[in-house]
């Protein structure tokens, strides 16, 4: 039953992902891809790392749904079509993924129990982070403060994405507001 | 009973996907996203029930509200043009000036 739900969840993954790149109309689109990260939250869920998908579906499905919204009121409704086919995408794309691929011959089989995370890592934490920490969530404990330093430079990197698109499209309402002004 | 639950959710999903990219105003498209939140909030619950751990039901809360907010936004996006700041100014009512940027657009 487990396999069916996956596997069912990853062909309708497939067919958003196919049915966003066939669409031209954006809002369709920015609708989809919110779809497609719901879809992901799910997958996430399966997998029990529940987290991942609450992060995935807040920012998927609501902050970016929100700002590629903000961004075509900015901007056009409609795909226009490429002018002419260029191969560099494409074959950035496929090197990409090759690499992507190629990253995970490395890695150990999926579940397998010799794995170095499941054998000294996470007996450790689960061992240890109760009298280290204190907190006894151990998923928390980790999070918030084994890692404490990668979350703030997560922190950090978001905040100022943040900035930057605000930088950006407060540039763009300023720079149409003066243009209003002007013609009238 | 839970599987069957299961695969009738996954019929609705591939039903609204289909709505989603196929329907012809916009309307049917947010109502398309909305019901597909609401099918994920549910899956999430029949999936706690399906593993015997329902203890994800709490998330699955989480996740309507995130939907409700969503919806509103991009009814708000629909209705103003305009997500952050719609209150009304001198130069006239906030759906005026959307009506106004409208015909703006198109001469």
């Amino acid at each position: 039953m487990e396999l069916f739900i996956i596997l069912t969840l990853f062909f309708m993954l497939v067919v958003t992902a196919i049915a966003i790149l066939m669409m031209r109309h954006l809002f369709a689109v920015v609708m989809l891809s919110g779809v497609f990260s719901l879809l992901s939250a799910l997958l996430f869920v399966t997998l029990d790392a529940v987290d991942v998908a609450f992060t995935e579906a807040a920012v998927g499905a609501g902050i970016s749904t929100v700002l590629m919204l903000g961004t075509m009121a900015l901007t056009s409704r409609n795909e226009k079509m490429p002018r002419d086919f260029s191969p560099i995408p494409l074959l950035v794309v496929i090197a990409t993924g090759s690499v992507l691929i190629y990253g995970t011959l490395d890695m150990p089989i999926f579940g397998s129990p010799t794995s170095p995370a499941l054998s000294h890592l996470a007996t450790a934490y689960l061992t240890q982070s109760p009298h280290d920490i204190g907190v006894p969530n151990v998923v928390t404990a980790i999070l918030a403060s084994y890692r404490g330093y990668d979350t703030l430079g997560e922190t950090v990197v978001v905040f100022t994405a943040c900035v930057g698109v605000l930088i950006l499209i407060g540039g763009l309402a300023r720079r149409r507001r003066k243009d209003e002004e002007g013609t009238n | 009973m839970f599987a069957a639950a299961a695969i009738a959710l996954f019929i609705g999903m591939v039903i609204v996907l289909f709505r989603l990219y196929a329907g012809p105003t916009l309307y049917d498209r947010v109502l398309a996203g909305n019901a597909f939140g609401t099918y994920t909030v549910l899956f999430i619950g029949v999936l706690g029930f399906l593993t015997g751990r329902p203890d994800f039901l709490d998330i699955a809360l989480l996740y309507a509200l995130i939907n409700f907010v969503g919806t509103i936004v991009v009814l708000k996006y629909f209705r103003y043009r305009a997500i952050g700041d719609t209150s009304p100014t001198p130069r006239g009512t906030p759906a005026e000036r959307g009506r106004l940027k409208d015909q703006g657009a198109k001469s």
